[in-house]
């Protein structure tokens, strides 16, 4: 016990009570993680990690534990998912962060996914330990060995709750030796009242290959995504986010490269408007030798938006002849929008090759009066410009399928930008897709 | 519909300045419709300003003076403006696009030109005839256009596409600014083709250029000397012969 006494916020206080109330305490494993939650509490900017992101203080109190689904939320969120276009061969859905059996396809002999408790991961990080402690349920997504899974495995993760809710899920994904999967991960249906604290674990045994995709498009409060990865020999992550939705969104990756020759490449347009934030931050470790990492992340920010990147890549004693390049790059597209990008190298190993740069501007006016003496209008130019910027990052998970899937929100959100820009008409593309 | 009587381009006593250095100062020219005008002069005559400040850089002040294009007051006018209304300028330093293919931008600009004359769009066959028909002329690679404008293109690519744009667009008036620089012998034989194709009694040009070889292919009607700023001799072709052997001395000397 603490002699001292700590001055609690309100979500704090809230959260200690829902804490109780649920009767998670029950389990020593919650227990203990709640435990490291709430010796640091909510974080501040004094906890480096969080520099850019003043939890604490966005959070003026902990919004009510959603309820499990009800079937009113159920046939809500079958609403949702007839109105999108079906992307994925085998679909998961869960809605506020429960399996909703009714909603999901039958999986192939070698995938399967059921309920269990992941086996935990050693992330010090209070979001990550209140997931823990929180969590309702947990599932399990797991590939066999040597299985390679022809279609795409979409996640949907559905909040259908109209009023203040928060939602707490957990996930792990775990691909045998040599295994191959293609998944996609959407955030949905969240409304301005939803705090969202989602988690997933991936762990890729030898030579396993995965490439990830993540939609956030909805509008929840609050959305904090941490995603815990393990790379052993050979192994190959490709994980590419898009974010053009939420008021603030706060991605934590925390990935470890465990095994030589691992390779992983990490992507994300993040796509902010009005006075949104999103900060995305993550850790890359080389725990082993040749391993290859690169982070390229892209940010178009608008009106009185802020965006933060921090990225920082370990290359421990163990890991000579890594590989490693990380880059963010942003358009600012008004006076007041912001983008803070803080990229760092940590390298303890002394054959190594790693760069990292970031670069912050608004649209080249050089080019923008070049395209316009070939007749485009300002505006035509510059969604030109932005379309390309976008378009280069989301080519980078070189899949025709996913690249699509990611054009789709990002077109969107260029269309309404337009509209809000200009009061023109919202469509119109520049850049052929898939060819 | 008959064509208006007066010139198609006309420059009254401009004066431009930029950052507060003043770079043009009175400023006078006159382009015909069918007449190709060279304008000649040593670096730092402002030739260069002079293209920009018609195609509507957003950099420049104009201190005084006028540009009349078709009898419209051009300096109300933003760049796009200008280039539906028929002015192009082929950059000196085209620039590059990432990310945009060439092919796309090139459909995009000629729809816009088109939509602003209350044309419909092209088809896709009919607008890949016209780039064929132009790139082959200019002997471009088409698989070139299918990567990103001007992205890795060495410096007679970028000139040619210059070219095929401004074939494709089919402006009234052709600037072309320093378009010889950077060309081998051969380059410059296939641009020039390019431009001489072009030449149409409803058609003027105003090619800027340091050096009289460019007009040994390109051959003008007026050649127009610029030194400090201003138009400082105008004449026939020998005017270009003349500069060639004795140099811009004796007219930067007469602006002084």
């Amino acid at each position: 016990m603490t002699a001292h006494v700590v001055q609690r916020s309100t979500a704090e206080t809230t959260l200690m009570r829902q804490f109780e109330t649920e009767k998670l305490s029950s389990s020593p494993r919650r227990a203990d993680a709640f435990g490291r939650f709430i010796a640091g509490g909510l974080p501040t900017r004094r906890v480096e990690s969080w520099h850019y992101t003043d939890l604490r203080a966005a959070m003026r109190d902990a919004a009510p534990l959603a309820p499990a689904p009800d079937s009113g939320a159920i046939e809500d969120a079958r609403a949702i998912l007839t109105d999108r276009k079906r992307m994925a061969a085998w679909r998961i859905v869960l809605v506020d962060g429960r399996l909703v059996a009714e909603l999901c396809d039958q999986f192939p002999p070698a995938v399967s996914f059921s309920r269990e408790e992941p086996s935990p991961v050693d992330v010090d990080d209070p979001m990550v330990a209140l997931n823990e402690a929180m969590s309702v349920e947990a599932y399990v997504l797991k590939v066999a060995d040597g299985a390679r899974v022809e279609g795409l495995i979409e996640i949907t993760h559905i909040s259908t709750a109209k009023d203040a809710r928060s939602v707490y899920s957990r996930v792990a994904i775990l691909l045998g030796i040599g295994a191959s999967a293609s998944l996609i991960e959407s955030y949905l249906g969240a409304g301005p009242g939803v705090q969202r604290n989602s988690l997933a674990i991936l762990t890729l045994a030898e030579g396993a290959r995965a490439k990830h995709v993540v939609l956030v498009e909805d509008d929840a409060e609050l959305h904090i995504e941490s995603r815990l990865g393990q790379l052993a020999a050979g192994a190959e992550l490709n994980d590419f986010v898009l974010i053009s939705g939420g008021a603030l969104t706060r991605r934590q990756l925390f990935h470890k490269l465990i095994g030589p020759e691992a390779k992983i490449t990490l992507g994300g347009l993040t796509l902010l408007d009005g006075k949104r934030r999103s900060d995305t931050t993550l850790q890359v470790v080389h725990a082993a030798e040749a391993g290859t990492s690169r982070e390229y992340y892209r940010a178009i920010v608008d009106d009185e938006a802020v965006g933060t990147f921090q990225g920082k890549v370990i290359v421990e004693n163990a890991a000579q002849k890594t590989d490693g390049a990380m880059k963010s790059q942003a358009v600012l597209l008004s006076p007041r929008a912001q983008m803070n990008a803080k990229p760092e190298l940590e390298i303890l190993a002394d054959d190594v090759v790693c760069g990292h740069g970031a670069t912050v501007g608004s649209l080249d006016p050089e080019q923008l009066f070049y395209m316009m003496t070939r007749s485009l209008d300002r505006d035509e130019a510059e969604s030109m410009l932005l379309e390309a910027f976008g378009e280069e990052a989301i080519r980078r998970i070189e899949d025709d399928v996913l690249a699509e899937a990611l054009r789709r929100p990002f077109w969107a959100w260029l269309a309404r930008e337009r509209v809000a820009r200009v009061g023109g008409e919202g469509e119109i593309h520049w850049v052929e897709s898939a060819s | 519909m008959m064509q208006a009587a007066g010139p198609m381009l006309e420059i009254k006593k401009l004066s431009v300045s930029i950052h507060g250095a003043p770079i043009l100062e009175d400023l006078n020219l006159t382009v015909r419709a069918g007449e190709v005008a060279a304008i000649m002069g040593p670096n730092g005559s402002g030739k260069s300003t002079l293209a920009y400040v018609i195609a509507g850089k957003p950099d420049y002040e104009i201190v005084s003076g006028e540009i009349w294009f078709d009898g419209e007051d051009l300096l109300e006018l933003e760049p796009n403006e200008r280039a539906q209304k028929g002015v192009f300028l082929a950059f000196q330093y085209p620039v590059e696009i990432p990310g945009v293919a060439t092919m796309t931008f090139m459909k995009a600009t000629l729809n816009a030109r088109r939509r602003s004359r209350g044309q419909g769009d092209l088809t896709t066959p009919d607008f890949m005839r016209r780039v064929r028909e132009a790139s082959q002329m200019l002997k471009l690679d088409q698989e070139m256009l299918r990567r990103p404008l001007n992205v890795g293109f060495s410096g007679g690519e970028k000139k040619r596409l210059e070219i095929l744009q401004m074939a494709l667009l089919r402006p009234r008036l052709c600037v072309l600014d320093e378009t010889d620089s950077g060309l081998d012998i051969d380059a410059l034989k296939v641009v020039s083709d390019g431009v001489n194709a072009l030449r149409d009694p409803e058609r003027a040009f105003l090619v800027i250029t340091h050096y009289q070889r460019l007009l040994e292919h390109i051959r003008p009607d007026v050649v127009h000397v610029m030194a400090k700023g201003r138009i400082v001799a105008s004449g026939g072709p020998e005017l270009a012969l003349e500069l060639e052997r004795n140099g811009y001395r004796d007219y930067a000397e007469a602006a002084a």
